[in-house]
């Protein structure tokens, strides 16, 4: 491959770790700080993606838009939308036990599936969308994708950086505890169902904000994208690979199980026709068997959860 | 006359969730975990089946109990082989475990069996008529083998030592584990237990629609909202439940597009989660 082929590869490559950090980042509000297991990732990222697409395109006969409203109301329309859907969730199976929120976000994720293969009218159903604009497309031309990309790395530096704050301010800290002991937090008079829905929002928003950079990214969207495989599996095992409660591990979590993600890829598809769809299910087993692999041998991960430098002072 | 057609059909998937949600709802009583693998097991049996009955044309009743060894198999084995190790640690990691195991077994299948829909047999079958009903010999079928597996499981869980145990241990882990229960011994029998049944549901399901990969996937919502409309740690209510969201699921056709069945366990799922999460039965505490 020659240099500049490389090259467009390799700003592919990093814009989708980020999108794909940004979804590990949420989800380590969610699990890693208050402990909430969120099976229905997807479900945020599908509807980031499809509110956007519709809000930004131009009208078309295959699905509800023509809004054509800038990228950024786009963006923050799906952010909104997500939250939403999470507050409803959230309202119900927060107060109880962990299990349920796994349950109740799969169906969740199972009915939003639903939702965008039957309801041609608001999806296009199985058909997609197409023609979901890009921003800054011929600002400096030749530059689109790096642009882009400079955008998703923007994103992800900003949730970073309020991540961090919020491990290390108070309100990361009522998480934490809750997550260890919610009898004692309780006792303490903290409302926990309060602070486990702030966090389950939030999280969520950031997710929905993924899908939207998601679907300008592709610019093309159909439910085969977002498969709760890719969407929800793969986020798990970037967040429990690279160390749950550590922003920095979710983010080498994205990068590490992207590279590996694409390398067996681009192994896949040198192979001959009919061994292919085989092969991706291989890809898939090699994926799940790492998992396993990781819970057993390293369950804190890649980087693992460090308290904030004041409180290690304290010990 | 069309809803009773429903009913009908609503009997027949009920009693395959019903099948299914036993072995959910104990693992869940006596683990602590959703197992989220539980429908991908479901899979894997009607695929074995699939081997003896389709490839090598051996009758049924040879195929299916050969399908049940096969799963309850493979379920003690990935307990041995993993959430063995689990124990003793959050519960959670149990699920996550489970869910990463249901992408194995799924990427399995697919590998050996393809992506593709299959059938057992080709081929139509003529429907038995009754009073304008209609109703297949493979769902008359079903549902005998599923009466004579659940009366099966009731006299084991009444009759034997083993099956009192199970029931003692589902309802309180800690309690049974006090008064001397061997509770290593009873995990191993629960998943023999809960993989055969989930073995043979997934033959069943098989044999009423068709085969694909997702097929226990897909079921495994309603098992899981069967499961906690039963109360968790009963399995005389996982089944009451399992009918109950099968009946629903098919008799929603009658008012709303059958694209959304899955969408009715996920309604039954949160009205029963908003008002009674213990369940019909008061299961176990969830708060």
């Amino acid at each position: 491959m020659e240099l500049a082929g490389l090259l467009t590869y390799g700003i592919f490559f990093l814009t989708l770790v980020g999108i794909y950090g940004l979804l590990a980042l949420g989800l380590n509000v969610q699990w890693g700080y208050a402990g909430m297991l969120n099976i229905g990732v997807a479900a945020f990222f599908t509807v980031g993606a499809y509110t956007s697409a519709i809000i930004t395109t131009a009208a078309s006969s295959g699905h509800l838009g023509g809004f054509a409203l800038p990228v950024p109301v786009g963006l923050l329309a799906a952010m909104f939308l997500s939250g939403v859907l999470a507050l409803a969730i959230g309202l119900i199976t927060l107060r109880l036990r962990s299990d349920y929120l796994a349950i109740a976000s799969i169906g969740i994720a199972e009915i939003v599936r639903l939702v965008l293969k039957n309801e041609g009218w608001l999806t296009g159903g199985v058909r997609g969308m197409a023609g979901i604009p890009r921003p800054f497309q011929g600002w400096i031309p030749g530059y689109d994708a790096l642009l882009f990309l400079a955008l998703v790395v923007f994103c992800v530096v900003l949730i970073y950086w309020a991540n961090e704050r919020a491990w290390r301010s108070p309100w990361g800290r009522v998480l934490r505890a809750i997550r260890e002991n919610e009898a004692a937090a309780r006792a303490m008079g903290k409302n926990s169902l309060v602070f486990r829905l702030q966090a389950f929002v939030l999280g969520a928003v950031v997710m929905g904000l993924a899908g939207a950079l998601y679907a300008h990214f592709v610019r093309f969207i159909s439910p085969e994208a977002f498969n709760p495989l890719f969407a929800t599996f793969l986020v798990w095992v970037m967040l429990i690979a690279g160390g749950s409660g550590n922003n920095r591990g979710a983010l080498l979590g994205a990068f590490a199980i992207w590279a590996v993600w694409s390398v067996t890829e681009i192994m896949v598809t040198r192979l001959p026709e009919d061994l292919v769809t085989r092969a991706g299910a291989l890809r898939v087993l090699l994926i799940g068997v790492l998992l396993q692999v990781i819970l057993l041998v390293r369950p804190q991960g890649m980087l693992p959860e460090r308290p904030p430098r004041r409180e290690r002072q304290e010990e | 006359m069309e809803l009773l057609q429903l009913l009908i059909y609503g009997v027949v998937l009920g009693s395959v969730i019903a099948l299914g949600a036993i072995g959910v709802s104990l693992t869940f009583g006596i683990l602590g975990f959703a197992n989220f693998s539980h429908g991908d097991l479901m899979s894997v049996g009607a695929y074995i089946a699939l081997v003896f009955f389709t490839t090598l044309s051996w009758p049924l009743w040879i195929a299916l109990p050969i399908a049940m060894i096969a799963a309850a198999g493979l379920a003690v084995v990935i307990d041995r082989s993993l959430y063995r190790w689990f124990r003793g640690r959050q519960t959670v990691i149990l699920l996550i475990s489970s869910f990463g195991v249901a992408l194995i077994l799924r990427a399995l299948v697919q590998m050996i069996w393809g992506p593709d829909t299959i059938t057992y047999q080709t081929g139509i079958q003529m429907p038995y008529r009754f009073a304008g009903l209609r109703i297949r010999p493979d769902q008359v079928t079903i549902l005998l083998c599923c009466v004579a597996l659940v009366v099966a499981v009731h006299l084991f869980l009444q009759r034997t030592k083993m099956g009192k145990a199970m029931r003692a241990m589902a309802d309180n882990p800690n309690l049974a584990r006090l008064s001397g229960i061997d509770t290593e011994r009873v995990i191993l029998w629960t998943w023999i237990l809960g993989g055969g049944l989930a073995g043979a549901a997934g033959v069943f399901l098989g044999l009423d629609t068709r085969l694909h990969p997702e097929m226990g996937w897909t079921l495994l919502l309603p098992i899981f909202a069967a499961v906690i409309l039963g109360g968790i740690g009963k399995p005389y209510g996982a089944i009451v439940g399992g009918l109950v969201i099968g009946i629903a699921q098919e008799a929603s056709a009658y008012v709303i597009s059958p694209a959304y069945k899955p969408a009715v366990a996920f309604a039954i799922l949160v009205i029963m989660l908003i008002f009674r999460p213990t369940g019909l039965f008061a299961g176990r505490s969830v708060v």
